[in-house]
């Protein structure tokens, strides 16, 4: 008897399994849960407050990023809220044991960001975090997902979760990536082609061509915008570039214990034949650079088109395609291009690592970011930072009239007050456009690094292809 | 956690597509405000102009539908971030029971932790049950979770599928930590046995 194909994420999720608990919940163990400022202090003090202690403190790790302030110079207390929240947070997850990277410290960063770095993400691990981009990691071949408050006090008391099986999505790009056509714009096109309840109830896995060609950077960015479709995870099957990506970084096995792990992690990807229950098919050529026109990412077109008219959608639909528009401040048959924006930010779990950077720093390069435009690059990490720096980005930047900040969450969730301003319309290489994200009133446009540096450099919404031909 | 087995009220028809979790709560609001003191922030930029004042027109300031207990939802109710807020808040301004097609997952098993329940029906029903509300918004509906059934005013009772993992911990009012504390030996042994055969997991 052959055992029958398994997929990727079959083979992750039922090495997890501690337990069956009935109705086909199961409990989970996970590998790894991290936890950031803005939930994390809370909940360890509400575990105490239950009279529990942290099951497995060796496998939890914490950092400051949705609190902590982005200005240059910054320290724990400069924002009201981390003044708050950071002290409290870090007193109690040492005191729990849980590793605690500081705000200043050398490996800090948002903490999707850093997983990875660190190589704290594993392919074939289970990992969680009380924040919904925990999907990221799921680039390395990990099973990642964003959890509750009361969820993350399982885990804290357990290491274990309770959970029951998603049913399994695969999402194949065929063929290369045109000019001006990154990750960020194969994710948004997803988010269009299958909307933003697309994924409910799914696992994703993302093959095809262009995944295998990509670098681990893009990977993270595709995974990052799982849960914008409502997949709660998203995966890619390891390979030789994950594998040369985590040789030698500072968490992962050494040595023999690393051998072995690669023996372990070969054996992870889908079988000839595994099952999904649903298929999704993207042709590369049909993606343009992408930008957002809505308050969801599924709102959102090829940088050429027209804003739709509600009208063209689906009935149950058409309501919010019109308060979208009335929020957003566009008018149907308007065309995208050419729309003036008032901010530009580059940073967020999304895009705020190095080929990030260096793919803005291309666009920006030689240029000024426009008179009636501000625009902030926020790197994803200290060490982010620390090789953009090494590598001259930092000038590009400033050179050009963008400010230079310090790793955090920043204006992605606005959560330490640094907000656009009401009514302002921004381009962001962020992963929500919601009603009030990036502030109360904030008109946020999604798009990828490239597309964001045009809009600085143009004052505009701008398709990034025409600046790369050298016509600006 | 507060138990649920019987919720009868109005039921508020807010039927939009794709409500997410931080328009249902602000991200700030849960580092300014304890759980239970969300009410004032629940909906703020539906519920509230730029001066603070009510919006009339939104379903939730109308007389009828302030404070009913269960919400007629669109598709994908509560996506977006993974917030435990989203529901603390509802549970301030009232609602126990979210009907909607389909919901946020993270949202979801966010709803079970706080003796809230998510109800999944077709589109079609849940829209007959919005025509029904509006047409006699003071008519209680009423929500049964040990029969499984929504009964709209003057209609016949209408099932719904619950698991029964989750049923229990609601009519119980135990979260997963209530349900799971007794499973800490076989966490052990499987911790025990991972060590030996997937070493470069463990640090220690």
């Amino acid at each position: 008897m052959t055992a029958s194909p398994k997929t990727l994420f079959d083979k992750v999720w039922d090495a997890h399994v501690v337990s069956e608990i009935g109705d086909g919940y199961q409990l989970l163990h996970v590998d790894r849960n991290l936890l950031h400022d803005l939930s994390g202090g809370k909940a360890l003090a509400d575990l105490e407050r239950r009279g529990l202690k942290v099951h497995s403190p060796g496998l939890n790790f914490a950092v400051p990023d949705h609190a902590v302030s982005s200005a240059p110079g910054r320290h724990a207390a400069s924002t009201e809220i981390s003044a708050r929240l950071a002290p409290i947070f870090k007193e109690r997850a040492e005191a729990a044991g849980i590793r605690h990277f500081d705000v200043n410290d050398p490996e800090q960063g948002i903490v999707h960001v850093i997983g990875p770095e660190l190589g704290l993400t594993l392919p074939g691990a289970m990992i969680t975090c009380g924040d919904s981009h925990t999907s990221t990691q799921g680039a390395l071949g990990a099973i990642a997902f964003g959890i509750g408050s009361t969820e993350l006090l399982h885990v804290l008391a357990t290491q274990t979760i309770v959970q029951k099986k998603p049913k399994r999505m695969r999402v194949t790009y065929h063929g290369k990536a045109g000019a001006g056509v990154s990750p960020k714009d194969m994710i948004l096109y997803l988010m269009g082609a299958i909307g933003a309840g697309g994924g409910d109830g799914f696992a994703l896995e993302y093959a095809g061509s262009a995944i295998r060609s990509m670098d681990i950077e893009g990977r993270l960015t595709i995974c990052n915008m799982s849960i914008e479709c409502g997949a709660k995870m998203g995966m890619i099957a390891p390979d030789d570039v994950t594998y040369r990506y985590l040789s030698d970084r500072a968490f992962t096995p050494k040595g023999e214990v690393f051998e072995r792990a690669l023996a372990h992690w070969k054996g992870l990807p889908s079988d000839e034949g595994a099952a999904f229950d649903r298929e999704v098919e993207i042709d590369m050529e049909d993606i343009a650079p992408q930008i957002t026109w809505g308050t969801s990412p599924e709102h959102v077109a090829a940088v050429t088109a027209r804003v739709p008219e509600p009208d063209s959608a689906a009935p149950e639909k058409r309501d919010s395609w019109a308060q979208a528009l009335d929020y957003i401040g566009l008018e149907p048959g308007q065309a995208l291009e050419g729309t003036p924006v008032d901010h530009v930010f580059i940073g967020s779990c999304t895009n705020s690592r190095l080929s990030d950077l260096k793919a803005a720093a291309d666009v920006v390069k030689g240029r000024k970011v426009a008179q009636a435009t501000s625009a902030w690059v926020v790197p994803g990490s200290q060490a982010v930072k620390r090789q953009a720096e090494a590598e001259g980005l930092d000038a590009v930047f400033r050179d050009a009239g963008f400010e230079w900040r310090e790793p955090g969450c920043s204006q992605c969730v606005a959560a330490n007050g640094e907000v656009v301003a009401p009514g302002k319309r921004a381009v962001s290489t962020t992963n929500r456009n919601f009603v009030g994200r990036q502030g109360p009133r904030a008109r946020t446009h999604l798009a990828s690094p490239a597309m964001a540096a045009a809009a600085a450099v143009t004052g505009c919404i701008t398709d990034v292809r025409k600046l790369l031909d050298g016509d600006a | 956690m507060t138990p649920l087995s019987e919720i009868e009220g109005p039921a508020a028809p807010l039927l939009e597509a794709n409500v997410n979790t931080d328009v249902i709560i602000r991200i700030e609001r849960l580092s300014d405000f304890e759980r239970d003191a969300l009410e004032p922030y629940a909906f703020e930029a539906w519920r509230f102009d730029d001066n603070g004042d009510e919006i009339p027109d939104f379903v939730l300031n109308q007389p009828a539908w302030h404070g009913a207990p269960i919400l007629l939802c669109g598709p994908n109710f509560g996506c977006g971030s993974s917030r435990e807020g989203a529901v603390w808040a509802l549970n301030c301004i009232g609602v126990r029971v979210v009907i909607a097609p389909s919901f946020g997952g993270i949202f979801r098993n966010n709803c079970f932790q706080n003796g809230t329940l998510p109800i999944t029906l077709p589109a079609e029903t849940v829209q007959q049950f919005a025509e029904i509300a509006r047409q006699q918004p003071d008519a209680p509906f009423r929500v049964d979770l040990e029969r499984e059934v929504v009964v709209p005013p003057n209609g016949a009772p209408v099932p719904f599928e619950i698991d029964g993992l989750r049923k229990q911990g609601l009519l119980k009012g135990l979260d997963d930590l209530g349900l799971t504390a007794e499973r800490l030996p076989e966490i052990a042994d499987w911790q025990k046995r991972d060590r030996e055969a997937r070493p470069w997991t463990w640090f220690e």
